[in-house]
């Protein structure tokens, strides 16, 4: 068995309204900042232990399938590296 | 034969329904969802409040609790549930009806009385309004945005399964008297079957006269209804 981090990151899909990253884009350029967009994200880091990096992907995979994401809106991947 | 309210950790709404319940002489016991469903359940109520907290997404956790299995089990034989607020986004979540509902378009806690349109008077949440019938209900909610795929929001407007749309007083909808910026205005769906719908306005609160509109009764009639089929 080896130790991995399973990285997933989980966005809205495209087109899906994000009205906490409009509200943030809109701070930043109330401070003074130029930009042309902005999208948020959320990571969850997990840590797991796995015959292989292929066996973390799918577990990972699974986790953001049937908890960490929400299919009708989101989209997420799913990077794993040895920890 | 017992309306069984499912209070999770964070549930605020449950007693409301209860009295809301009882105001309308309908059987009903608030239950905590490590219990289970008792026996003798003939409908189901997913309240509304902040369940876990509202960790990763409203309803999220509520969705994934082992009582929830059994609820989607005795949906599926018939059992009549109501999910209100924080009990429609666990609905949504847990799969028995589509869609999710998610941050309102203003990113605000939006607080007020709205007007609902009746889009089908054949279900027993709706038996006692005529389809075109407009109600006001009040909601409570920061995450209640309806969004969908748009090419099967469209089949459920085919299939008939948008229960409640917001519109004005007259019965209209459009942009301008959409809360929360929910697709097509939808305020509430149905799942699968007619005696399974989740809606983001409390009917609950406007059931007991003392706090002001009653227009909310005729969906807590459902219950009554359906046991009466039952």
């Amino acid at each position: 068995m080896t130790a991995y981090t399973a990285t997933v990151t989980v966005r809205l899909k495209h087109g899906v309204l994000d009205p906490e990253a409009e509200t943030t884009q809109q701070a930043l350029e109330r401070l003074g900042f130029d930009l042309e967009d902005l999208r948020s994200a959320d990571r969850f880091e997990v840590d797991l232990e796995a015959e292989s990096a292929e066996s973390a992907h799918e577990r990972a995979s699974e986790m953001a399938e049937r908890l960490l994401a929400n299919p009708t809106i989101h989209d997420y991947d799913v990077e794993v590296d040895e920890r | 034969m017992t309306v069984s309210i499912i209070r999770f950790g964070g549930s605020n709404c449950d007693r409301d329904a209860e009295r809301a319940l009882e105001h309308l002489e309908i059987d009903a016991e608030i239950v905590w969802h490590e219990d289970g469903l008792p026996a003798d359940t003939s409908g189901i109520v997913l309240p509304g409040g902040f369940s876990y907290g509202d960790y990763l997404r409203a309803g999220a956790m509520a969705a994934r609790s082992p009582i929830m299995a059994e609820v989607r089990e005795a949906a599926a034989e018939g059992t009549p549930v109501l999910g209100v607020c924080n009990g429609a986004q666990i609905g949504c979540e847990s799969g028995l009806t589509e869609g999710a509902f998610t941050t309102n378009e203003s990113a605000r806690f939006q607080c007020e009385h709205v007007y609902l349109r009746v889009e089908r008077d054949d279900t027993p949440w709706t038996a006692a309004y005529d389809e075109g019938d407009v109600i006001e209900i009040p909601i409570a909610h920061g995450e209640g945005r309806y969004e969908i795929d748009d090419d099967r929001l469209d089949e459920l407007e085919v299939e008939d399964r948008i229960l409640f749309r917001y519109c004005d007083e007259n019965g209209e909808t459009g942009p301008d008297v959409n809360p929360n910026g929910s697709k097509h205005n939808v305020a509430g769906v149905l799942g699968e079957r007619e005696t399974v719908a989740v809606l983001m306005p409390h009917p609950e609160r406007a059931t007991l006269p003392d706090v002001g509109p009653t227009d909310g009764q005729g969906i807590l009639r459902g219950f009554e209804l359906a046991e009466t089929e039952a």
